[in-house]
């Protein structure tokens, strides 16, 4: 089968922006990627929005159609679908989106995520927030998600199998990276007691281990069309993506304090791209909790997990950068843009172009998106040929 | 505002702890499911509703300061992982405690209580919590 490049990346900045709405986000990034990519709207066979929430953060539906709309290429008809999982909507679209390229029936796709949360109040974003988790079951009796996420810490805390500053220190490192990339929701430099002392959102969990409530809008152009490749000035090549999933919901789960989809996506994404995770110089991984992120790692990374937070392995300039975008966390979590904006990341560290903060010559990526706390697992292989 | 069958159909589950037992494997299911996720298509048919007894021990827990809007005057609330004796968790809020009272092990036992109302005109919901058993 053939091979699939990321040809252009565009992005918006990430946090409150009262100044512009959803469809003012997509299409600016939509725009950006294009130009990126040396590309125009008539080269482009299908375009795929991911986003989480639209109905409810801003009563809109069909959003990838009003993307395109208000991307001024409504006269061209170009296929314009919505991919939603949860806030594993960015990687799930990216998935469905190389898919279609790699199968030969599409050659060039914009692949796109938006979420515009701000226009809500927080708690109303909390509540929307939540309905990622199972509605009657959960939600219904009060949980929020990071009340689930506060249930994970404690239960693996108590099975001795890492302690608060293990997970206490992933907002730490992505608040540190957060500050050298402009287009950060946060830049300012917290230490580990800031994040365990701060204020509680659901014990033991701060407002620190939780990813802020953001707008933003991420998108890529990604193509096996040979000529815009080679006119392209820096493709990337998407080595594999794949997917899998576990009950939606934590009470249901065979095990409260591991992802076993994380294990299944980048065990499988590894295989289909032919590395071992030693071969993987960096990665993206969801840290939209601080415990999920500590979890996503011993899945991923296995059990010296633990033990490299106890160093600093994971810092841009160190054995295993991490989430050197500034991750979910500091960079910000428009739900289903966050997919995206770490294949966005991965591209520019992947080019060389990451300023500051850039990875000492990265070879492959592996970028971790997920729905949920666990439930839906996306892991994506970008790299260098 | 919601429709009133969206509560009342699940009214015995939540009122009861109704859940249902997968005949073939002999796994009780909580909240109930039409398809057992071990059997899958040998269980179809297969499922009975059965009660739970209401006693369980939490598994792990949490105080929420930071919580939905529906819940905002119980704050700080504590919200449950239930391990039940009949098998099932079930995830639920722990009440008529102070947060200091409840610890990974601590025996609880279900109670019937108001979960939520939809406004002054609105379905008052009701659904299980749990109270430390003395």
């Amino acid at each position: 089968m053939r091979d699939v490049y990321i040809l252009g990346v565009g992005t918006t900045k990430f946090g409150e922006l009262w100044d512009l709405s959803l469809r003012e986000l997509a299409s600016e990034a939509g725009l950006k990627a294009i130009m990126d990519a040396g590309i125009y709207a008539e080269d482009v066979d299908a375009l795929y929005g991911a986003n989480t929430s639209g109905g409810q953060f801003v009563d809109q539906e069909q959003i990838a159609a009003l993307i395109a709309d208000y991307s001024g290429i409504s006269d061209l008809n170009i296929p314009s679908i919505r991919v939603e999982a949860g806030s594993a909507s960015g990687g799930a679209a990216l998935m469905q989106a190389y898919l279609a390229v790699k199968s030969g029936q599409l050659n060039t796709v914009v692949v796109g995520g938006v979420e515009k949360m701000t226009d809500v109040p927080s708690e109303v974003a909390t509540e929307i927030i939540g309905g990622s988790l199972d509605a009657e079951w959960e939600t219904f009796f009060g949980a929020t998600e990071c009340s689930i996420a506060a249930m994970i810490a404690r239960r693996h805390e108590f099975e001795g199998k890492a302690k608060r500053e293990n997970y206490a220190m992933f907002p730490v490192i992505s608040h540190k990276h957060a500050s050298m990339n402009d287009t950060s929701h946060f830049k300012n430099i917290i230490k580990i007691e800031d994040v365990i002392n701060a204020s509680p959102v659901a014990e033991p969990l701060t407002v620190f281990d939780n990813a802020p409530i953001s707008d933003g809008a991420s998108a890529l152009v990604i193509s096996a069309d040979l000529k815009k490749i080679n006119n392209a000035s820096h493709p990337i090549r998407i080595k594999s993506s794949s997917a899998a999933n576990d009950f939606l919901s934590l009470h249901d789960r065979r095990s409260v304090d591991s992802f076993r989809a994380v294990k299944k996506s980048s065990d499988s994404a590894l295989s289909l791209a032919g590395l071992d995770i030693g071969k993987i110089d960096a990665l993206e991984i969801h840290d939209s909790y601080s415990i999920a992120a500590l979890i996503q790692l011993e899945e991923i990374l296995g059990k010296d997990a633990v033990k490299m937070t106890e160093g600093n392995d994971f810092y841009f300039n160190s054995s295993k950068p991490l989430n050197v975008s500034g991750g979910l966390k500091a960079h910000g979590n428009p739900l289903g843009t966050s997919g995206l904006y770490q294949a966005v990341e991965a591209t520019v560290q992947l080019r060389g172009k990451a300023g500051q903060r850039q990875v000492k010559d990265p070879k492959n990526f592996l970028i971790h998106n997920m729905g949920g706390l666990g439930t839906t697992s996306v892991s994506t292989v970008i790299g260098v040929d | 505002m919601s429709e009133v069958p969206r509560f009342w159909r699940e009214s015995r589950h939540r009122y009861r702890l109704v859940g249902t037992r997968c005949t073939n494997c002999d796994t009780l299911y909580f909240p109930p499911r039409v398809i057992c996720p071990t059997c899958r298509r040998e269980s179809v048919g297969k499922m009975k509703e059965e009660e739970m007894s209401g006693a369980g021990e939490i598994y792990s827990f949490t105080v929420v300061h930071d919580g939905l809007e529906q819940f905002k005057m119980q704050i700080p609330y504590v919200m449950a992982l239930v391990k039940m004796k009949d098998g099932p968790f079930v995830t639920a809020q722990i009440v008529d405690c102070s947060p200091e009272e409840v610890k990974i092990g601590t025996k609880v036992t279900a109670t019937l209580r108001k979960v939520r109302s939809e406004g002054k005109e609105g379905i008052i919901q009701y659904g299980y919590k749990f109270t430390i058993c003395p």
